[in-house]
């Protein structure tokens, strides 16, 4: 049977993070992607990153993802892509769907000391009337579609949510060629920093707080040809006789994302629920180990927040991994989760981080109360 | 606008089961989104429930006067993704 030390599932941010310190530190590492590209998300930010100059601020998202796989290839981690965890079983036995040349699939079961989950995160839907109509998809779809693979998902785009992805996503189709016809948003203001919101507003972009989307409507080819809003009342419901009909052959929906925990249910690691990291989480104390021992978490599969901190939380988790294998000394991986979890706290303030700060600290402390007190009554 | 939120409305769209669908199954007892997955298949299709589980968990939320974490999530088994018999029967296992 395969086996291996640490087996990585997601190589977005995280993922290649955590690959990256296993395999500088000895481990053999498997890291395994459904994707054609590793990389995750990484590959369509085509802005430049905020922040400290210590998290790359002024660095466009896919040079990121360049040098963090330059550096898994250094550290020699073993990569399968188009390659799917189907299954995890007692016995630290893991079942894999692995692409191989010429799309072909094979089945394969591996047998892996340490596990670390880094999964990521997948797009929220709204329920609107005609929501599964073709032309209505996820902003972070959209954005896959113009950045990745250049081609446009319309031509008239109508955005539902103006927090960061809705901003951006919105900039960055009218940079492809697309035309934004109008942003929508439920709350009295737009979401998303200032400075992404300034981008959309001299471009010229209608711009409707307090509405919603209340129905897409197809024309006779079945896809969307008209869209209608209508202002909210303080509830979030649609006031009637508001509606405005609008032509566009697109909605875009940026409307958050939630955790994806298939595969921490797999493992059955103990979960939480938590509204501002998107919903179920798995817990996980500062190793970033779950309530299953070694079983590991990082990134938007712990809660969702950002390309940063989802790097640093991998790196983490795969220090702690090797440091469980006896790789390194306790010591020394205990010196360098001090430091990394000092800039992950540099990356959780201002008025968007303070909160993310508050929820991960809960997070920890219910594992403390949860978790480890349930271990020692046993 | 009730119209706008009619009850035929789709929320699962691997399984294709509507809203009414839901609130049927929430009528006969479904308290949590395990509950109507089991009765109206709700979250079993292609995509496991990556799309509605969400707006099943609103539903429930709604009708129920229950908190989210209450209605819970749903749970997984291999395999968690579509995965063909021939590919799985082919499997290495030792």
């Amino acid at each position: 049977m395969l086996e291996r030390d640490v087996l990585v599932v997601g190589a977005g941010p995280a993922g290649l993070a955590a690959s990256i310190e296993a395999a500088k530190a000895g481990a053999d590492v498997l890291l395994v992607d459904l994707n054609m590209k590793p990389g995750g998300q990484l590959f369509k930010q085509i802005h430049k990153f905020f922040g400290s100059s210590a998290h790359r601020s002024g660095t466009r998202g896919f040079d990121i993802g360049k040098m963090l796989l330059d550096e898994a290839e250094k550290a020699g981690v073993e990569i399968w892509l188009q390659s799917t965890v189907i299954g995890a079983f007692p016995g630290n036995l893991i079942a894999i769907e692995k692409g191989i040349d010429g799309g072909e699939k094979e089945v394969i079961t591996l047998k892996s000391k340490k596990v670390i989950i880094a999964t990521g995160a997948s797009e929220n839907v709204v329920r609107f009337k005609g929501w599964t109509t073709p032309g209505v998809m996820g902003a972070g779809a959209a954005q896959t579609m113009i950045n990745v693979n250049h081609v446009k998902p319309g031509n008239k785009i109508v955005m539902v949510g103006s927090g960061n992805v809705g901003l951006i996503v919105s900039y960055q189709l009218m940079q492809a060629g697309c035309d934004v016809v109008a942003l929508i948003e439920a709350a009295p203001k737009i979401g998303g920093y200032a400075v992404h919101a300034a981008k959309i507003r001299r471009a010229g972009v209608p711009i409707y707080t307090k509405h919603t989307v209340v129905e897409a409507i197809p024309g006779e080819d079945g896809t969307v040809c008209k869209v209608v809003i209508a202002e909210v009342d303080d509830k979030f419901q649609p006031i009637p006789g508001t509606e405005k009909e609008i032509e566009a052959d697109t909605v875009t929906i940026g409307a958050g994302l939630k955790p994806a925990t298939d595969m921490v249910k797999l493992e059955k690691c103990r979960l939480t629920f938590n509204g501002p990291f998107g919903g179920f989480i798995p817990l996980h104390n500062d190793k970033m180990e779950t309530s299953k021992k070694g079983v590991y978490v990082a990134g938007d599969a712990t809660g969702v927040e950002e390309a940063n901190t989802a790097l640093e939380e991998g790196r983490i988790a795969g220090i702690s991994a090797v440091e469980s294998l006896g790789l390194i000394e306790p010591k020394e991986a205990e010196k360098m989760r001090i430091e990394i979890w000092k800039r992950l706290e540099a990356l959780r303030m201002g008025p968007f981080g303070e909160r993310r700060q508050i929820e991960k600290n809960n997070i920890l402390a219910e594992y403390e109360e949860k978790v480890v007190a349930a271990v020692e009554m046993d | 606008m009730a119209e706008y939120f009619s009850d035929d409305m789709i929320v699962c769209r691997c399984e294709e089961v509507t809203v009414a669908e839901i609130k049927e199954a929430i009528r006969q007892g479904a308290k949590d989104v395990v509950g109507v997955k089991r009765r109206v298949r709700a979250g079993m299709g292609l995509c496991q429930g990556r799309t509605c589980e969400k707006m099943v968990q609103q539903i429930l939320a709604q009708e129920l006067g229950a908190k989210p974490w209450e209605v819970g999530t749903s749970s997984a088994r291999p395999p968690i993704r579509p995965i063909s018999f021939g590919d799985l029967a082919n499997g290495v296992v030792e």
